[in-house]
């Protein structure tokens, strides 16, 4: 039904969870202060939303209609606090910081989206890389948004890498405006709707060239028919 | 009569059928439940595993991380025991700033008491309590005080963070008599202590924690080494 590009194709951009769908937003503006956190958000909906998506399409011919949306949350409530757990056991002090949002996973509304309009009418592994695709699109503005909102509100980037990729990862922070006093509109959630105010603006303007590209060249292949014919 | 006994079929019939109608949801509504009940117990079951698998290594995750606060508020050479193995929880009291039971880290040096350290909250920080470390030496001077949690404003109030400034470290080495009661106080107040650029409330509340852990330490130093 679907093909793999145009799965890939959606996650990354026409459908994009954070630009397009605006689903999940509460733990997309909550926790992309900085990048590190906005990665460890990102990969952990990442794989909720992967384990999510095959278990539901591995079992969407032997749930009836009438109790599948509860079969769904209990698959995402159950694979959240696996998570969680693993989380709080691999990655302790990145979990104290990311906090409450990780049990909040279960809201975020990305995935029972997903597990409702894909992954219940597609086979396992197309449902898996819808999951996988929609995940990295939703980190990808995660990422990107964290991105923005450090360097703006801190002056850093990378700063406390060492949380997610251990004490190797201790001098990784870049000091993009050295002696920077901070500007504290960007580390709270203002700043955050701000900025993807911004990205959406940017990714909308972007679309709108393409198109525009898009449309010169159809109509110069029309007249260069027209001058064929003629 | 014919037509009577005809009626009492058709009703009989569709008694019957009414019947099997009701068998048939009911059936219908067993099993669509037994699915639910099967679904749930497989995610108890996946939950049991992994919480089974992970419990130990998050238990000592949080016991290291009470540790390193520990190390941090107590200088390495004031003591030689394991305070996080030897505390005590003492009842609650106002000057710890919380309702509940108040755990108490008891560090010593040669079986003697050199320090306690607390679990104070500051109940009044600009978005909610503050949680402390403050560790009092035996003699009432402050060994160390750390924030361990907060939800102060990034920028503003969350000076008090050791990675954000030194601010924390200005209470080492203080004690209630080297300041007096009116040192006890921010600079705006009259006090000792700096406060932030545009946050004094959150500066305020940590001060009046620390000396009212120093107080509640100086009336009961006699129970807590008990």
């Amino acid at each position: 039904m679907a093909s793999t590009t145009e799965i890939v194709k959606n996650g990354l951009w026409t459908n994009n969870p954070g630009l397009v769908q605006l689903l999940g937003l509460c733990p997309l503006l909550a926790v992309s202060s900085t990048v590190i956190n906005a990665l460890g958000m990102g990969l952990a909906t990442t794989l909720v939303l992967v384990v999510s998506n095959i278990a539901v399409s591995m079992i969407r011919n032997s749930v009836r209609q009438d109790i599948r949306i509860p079969v769904f949350v209990m698959i995402i409530a159950a694979a959240v606090t696996t998570i969680e757990l693993v989380m709080n056991a691999a990655f302790h002090e990145l979990y104290t910081i990311l906090g409450i949002f990780i049990p909040l996973i279960v809201t975020n509304c990305v995935i029972i989206g997903r597990a409702e309009a894909f992954a219940s009418r597609n086979s396992v592994p197309l449902a898996a890389l819808d999951g996988f695709m929609m995940g990295i699109g939703f980190t990808l503005v995660l990422i990107a948004l964290g991105g923005v909102r450090e360097v703006l509100a801190f002056g850093t980037l990378f700063d406390r890498a060492e949380l997610m990729f251990g004490p190797v990862a201790a001098d990784w922070q870049l000091t993009i405006i050295p002696e920077f006093r901070g500007f504290l509109l960007a580390a709270l959630p203002p700043g955050a709707f701000i900025a993807l105010g911004c990205l959406i603006a940017l990714k909308n303007s972007v679309d709108t060239r393409l198109e525009k590209i898009a449309k010169a060249k159809a109509s110069q292949a029309e007249t260069g028919n027209d001058a064929l014919t003629a | 009569m014919a037509d009577n006994k005809q009626t009492e079929n058709r009703h009989a019939a569709f008694k019957k059928q009414q019947r099997k109608q009701l068998l048939k949801n009911l059936l219908d509504i067993l099993g669509a439940g037994s699915k639910l009940a099967m679904f749930a117990l497989l995610g108890a079951i996946l939950l049991g595993v992994t919480y089974t698998l992970t419990y130990k290594r998050i238990q000592q995750n949080e016991i290291e991380a009470v540790q390193r606060n520990l190390q941090a508020v107590l200088a390495d050479d004031r003591y030689d025991n394991a305070p996080y193995a030897d505390r005590t929880r003492v009842e609650p009291s106002e000057l710890l700033g919380s309702d509940e039971p108040v755990t108490v880290y008891r560090a010593r040096l040669n079986g003697k008491p050199a320090a306690a350290v607390f679990r104070s909250v500051a109940p009044n920080g600009y978005n909610g309590a503050i949680k402390l470390l403050v560790g009092v030496y035996a003699n009432g001077d402050v060994s160390g005080v750390r924030v361990v949690a907060h939800k102060e404003t990034p920028g503003l109030g969350d000076g008090i963070d050791e990675r954000k400034s030194d601010w924390i470290f200005s209470f080492t080495g203080t004690s209630l008599d080297s300041l007096g009661d009116k040192g006890w106080a921010v600079k705006k107040d009259g006090g000792q202590f700096d406060q932030f650029t545009g946050a004094t409330i959150t500066p305020r509340a940590i001060v009046q924690a620390v000396r009212n852990t120093l107080q509640y330490y100086q009336e009961n130093e006699k129970r807590i080494f008990e």
